[in-house]
């Protein structure tokens, strides 16, 4: 098991993506499947802009064995109202330096659960929000409950 | 079509990592927002973009992207440069709009991923 974890500050978009790189480069090492790597990698980076991009602060802990990986981000921010309206695809709360940085559009929820196989979002208005991501590497089932 | 040709064909200056013009590039996304970037699945994909900054780079490398056609007569800085660099990713930067980069390359023969 590797486990590894990454503060990640608000409002930093020169080091935004930086934690996703190094999980890119650490599952390269490991000789993980080129389609779970750029899923996994695609999904931690959307989750990483997120925390840069709404919340104070937060961090990504990483957690790799043989089969799958699980990353929970969890975040002291705004938190998200509605978490349903929130995943919806266009859907956006972002201000306009997010967007000027190329996100903001209301993709990345979608864009995380679409790269995900498994996905549980937690919020609280006003105190933060965790998310739980797992993909499970080529060859290895995904369990019906996780 | 090798990242040198796709230079000269958009006046365009590169900033070619190494190995990179051994590449055959036949696909191109066009896109100034980066989540519709990550929603991409193709190999040897040229992102042709006016979104000059660092998260340009990094969506790139996210994306298994190995290079990024800058337009509107931007130019790379030396922080992404260096990132771009180190993430294995090919800068080149044309005077062009977008759309004339498009047109330009959709014409000599690279095509749209759908």
């Amino acid at each position: 098991m590797i486990t590894e974890t990454f503060h990640i500050a608000g409002g930093n978009f020169s080091n935004a993506g930086e934690a996703s790189s190094r999980v890119k480069k650490i599952l390269k090492q490991l000789g993980v499947d080129q389609c779970s790597i750029k899923r996994t990698v695609v999904a931690m980076y959307e989750a990483e802009v997120n925390i840069v991009a709404h919340a104070w602060e937060g961090n990504m802990k990483v957690e790799i064995d043989s089969e799958k990986i699980r990353i929970t981000g969890t975040d002291k921010g705004p938190g998200i109202a509605d978490i349903e309206k929130a995943m919806q695809a266009g859907f956006s709360t972002a201000s306009q330096q997010v967007r000027e940085m190329g996100f903001g559009a209301g993709m990345g929820l979608p864009n995380i659960k679409n790269n995900t196989d498994f996905l549980d979002i937690k919020s609280t208005p006003g105190i933060g929000t965790t998310l739980i991501m797992i993909n499970y590497f080529a060859g290895h089932d995904k369990p019906k409950h996780t | 079509m090798k990242a040198e040709q796709i230079a000269s064909l958009i006046n365009g200056k590169s900033h070619l990592c190494a190995g990179h013009n051994a590449i055959e590039f036949g696909y191109a996304f066009a896109s100034d927002l980066m989540s519709d970037v990550l929603r991409t699945d193709s190999e040897n994909l040229l992102l042709i973009t006016g979104l000059c900054n660092l998260q340009t780079v990094r969506t790139a490398e996210v994306s298994d992207i190995k290079c990024i056609v800058i337009g509107r007569g931007k130019t790379s800085c030396n922080e992404m440069k260096q990132l771009a660099h180190e993430a294995d990713v090919s800068i080149i930067e044309s005077p062009f709009s977008v759309f004339r980069i498009c047109s330009i390359l959709g014409s000599n023969g690279i095509q749209a991923i759908y």
